[in-house]
């Protein structure tokens, strides 16, 4: 079926290929810079469509609650919210990662900490890539750079997330939020009809009950719960690493940049290269699995990396245990919702590593 | 002399007057020695079985001495984080409304941590079930203060006894559910006789058979005792409930369905 091309907020995006996958629920509660998203999906009400569940929650910490609740039936389900509001939904999540249950959170991230700004910005690497929550846990972690990326990745996250019953956060930002593109729309799929066989959806004659829990009081049986989720891990480390490379073959020095940022080195590459510098980019898509295996590999071939976030520095400790010590890496970024230039970029790039 | 009769013989299928429900595991109770829990426990799973909802029904029960629940009803479950069964029990009914949801929550989580989540779930008229244990006090963690907790009353947390002054006033959070539009059957029960046990048992099917009609929230209310974080004999302490806790929250009805 051909795709139907729109011109989107990349929030609307979100909604709208939310419902186009079959989604079964949304749970959510306003915020900005992503109050769009249930705008959107309450406007379209697909109540009467595709039979999609929309709830505005009382709170974040409600909304994370109602995700648990619904992927514990083994339904599609999602959220949405900014920064202040994913901190509120850590313990929600905590507790996903630990019942093991698919689901799909996006984040579009404003500055901080506190309540901070309502602008764009990178400042929450380190709560989506490390955890967030308490406990040994990790998210599998999308960044799209696209309002083309946020629709693609409501599908892609559905898929991961049920393939290693495991929650996908898609990591967005206020300006890919906010901005207008034109976006191609995958055609509507079916909500499915299958239930997971671990999924509590009432217990037949012809299986035992299903517990959907994150206890366990015994010290052993908790641990060989924790290896079990770190093997599942690992098997995500090897499968499912996706990234971009724009002119890497005959780089000398690397950018490193995500979402926003990588847009935005993309055109520091081009005015370096205009300068005779030999610049590239690696864009990492998935933030966990991090592309830690290619970025030591290039780092055999390059001078040097530049990590360049919309934040005071949290991929770069990534970037550094990836290249282990092989060449120098440093940090670039502006902090506050301020997003940064391309001439900043290729400026810091030559004050780093070439001097004046 | 009489002609001494083994129980063995006296086991027959014609002899039986009362058994175990189907719906209550083999497993070990967790609670302590004359708690209230395990009877309201079985009221739920003899009213789950008698109206035939094993393959309908999904529990939730958070934080609390009933964490482990899940290990008792043989039916499918999920522990919730604390405070959080209303809302987790919303996203259920929701997806799977044909189904028989229901809550299963202490006083600390309900009327506490989980205050939010309550009062949204009922105002929004879930169709859900929610069973309130109110002893006063959080049994799991050891006697502490909860936000039912009488005045003068001590725990561990308010060990001179709750002053109203500086710790606040016991909340009546059934009486403010059935305040609410979204409520449909508000009603405080009791286990600690056999005359209370059956009155509950006929509460829990009426919330049961409402939550077919979509009308609205049920909540359940059974003030209980908690002969551990009370620091006395279950004897004792069904005596106190009586004296202490039933002028607070006087039993019956607090909202019926109009007819």
């Amino acid at each position: 079926m051909e795709k139907e091309l729109r011109l989107m907020k990349g929030n609307e995006a979100v909604a709208e290929a939310a419902i186009r996958a079959g989604v079964d629920g949304y749970f959510g509660y306003p915020i900005t810079p992503q109050t769009e998203i249930i705008e959107y999906l309450m406007e379209a009400n697909p109540a009467e469509t595709t039979g999609m569940v929309v709830l505005q929650a009382e709170s974040e910490v409600a909304a994370i609650n109602m995700v648990y609740g619904g992927a514990a039936c083994g339904k599609k389900v999602m959220t949405t919210s900014s920064s202040p509001g994913i901190s509120l939904k850590q313990e929600g999540i905590s507790y996903i990662a630990g019942a093991e249950l698919p689901c799909l959170i996006v984040n579009v991230v404003r500055g901080g900490p506190g309540l901070g700004t309502i602008q764009p910005a990178q400042s929450d690497y380190f709560q989506s890539t490390k955890g967030g929550g308490h406990g040994d846990y990790h998210l599998i972690v999308l960044a799209p750079a696209s309002v083309q990326e946020m629709a693609d990745f409501v599908d892609l996250s559905f898929e991961l997330a049920f393939k290693y019953r495991n929650p996908v956060l898609m990591l967005s930002d206020g300006a890919i939020g906010q901005m207008m593109e034109k976006v191609y729309l995958s055609p509507f799929k079916e909500r499915s009809k299958t239930v997971p066989e671990w999924a509590t959806s009432g217990k037949p004659s012809t299986r035992e009950r299903n517990i959907i829990t994150s206890l366990d009081l015994d010290p052993n049986r908790q641990e060989v719960f924790n290896r079990k989720l770190l093997a599942k891990y690992d098997e995500i480390r090897k499968k499912e690493v996706r990234y971009e490379e724009f002119l890497c073959e005959d780089a000398e020095y690397l950018l490193v940049a995500y979402g926003t940022s990588a847009r935005v080195c993309q055109k520091s590459v081009q005015l370096a290269r205009e300068q005779g510098i030999k610049a590239g980019l690696l864009r990492p898509i998935t933030l966990f699995p991090f592309p830690t295996k290619r970025i030591n590999e290039l780092a055999g071939k390059v001078k040097g990396m530049l990590s360049v976030e919309m934040s005071a520095g949290q991929m770069v400790e990534d970037v550094l245990l990836s290249v282990n010590g092989k060449v120098p890496v440093y940090h670039f970024g502006r902090m506050g919702g301020i997003v940064t230039t391309p001439e900043e970029v290729v400026e810091n790039l030559k004050s780093k590593f070439i001097g004046g | 002399m009489t002609q001494y009769t083994g129980i063995k013989e006296i086991i027959k299928p014609e002899n039986l007057v009362y058994k175990k429900t189907d719906i209550m595991t083999e497993n070990t109770l967790s609670y302590c020695p004359g708690c209230g829990h395990g009877t309201a426990h079985r009221l739920i799973a003899e009213v789950i079985s008698e109206e035939g909802l094993q393959s309908e029904a999904i529990g939730v029960s958070p934080v609390g001495c009933s964490v482990f629940m899940y290990n008792y009803l043989n039916i499918d479950w999920q522990e919730a984080a604390h405070g959080r069964a209303p809302a987790v029990a919303t996203a259920i009914k929701r997806l799977l409304p044909e189904k028989f949801v229901f809550t299963y929550q202490g006083d600390g989580d309900l009327a506490a941590i989980g205050t939010a989540e309550t009062i949204h779930a009922c105002n929004r008229g879930e169709n859900i079930m929610i069973i309130f244990i109110n002893n006063g006090i959080y049994g799991m963690t050891g006697g502490q203060m909860a936000p039912t907790t009488l005045p003068g009353m001590k725990s561990s947390t308010s060990p001179y006894g709750r002053d109203v002054k500086t710790m606040g006033n016991p909340l009546k959070m059934a009486d403010l559910v059935a305040t609410l539009q979204g409520s449909y059957y508000v009603t405080r029960q009791s286990v600690h006789t056999a005359a209370n046990v059956k009155k509950t048992k006929k509460a829990i099917r009426k919330a049961v058979l409402y939550q077919k009609l979509n009308k609205g929230t049920c909540m359940v209310e059974i003030v209980s005792n908690c002969p551990s974080g009370w620091k006395m004999t279950p004897v004792q302490s069904n005596k106190w409930m009586e004296e202490n806790m039933f002028p607070y929250y006087p039993l019956g009805d607090l909202k019926t369905p109009k007819e």
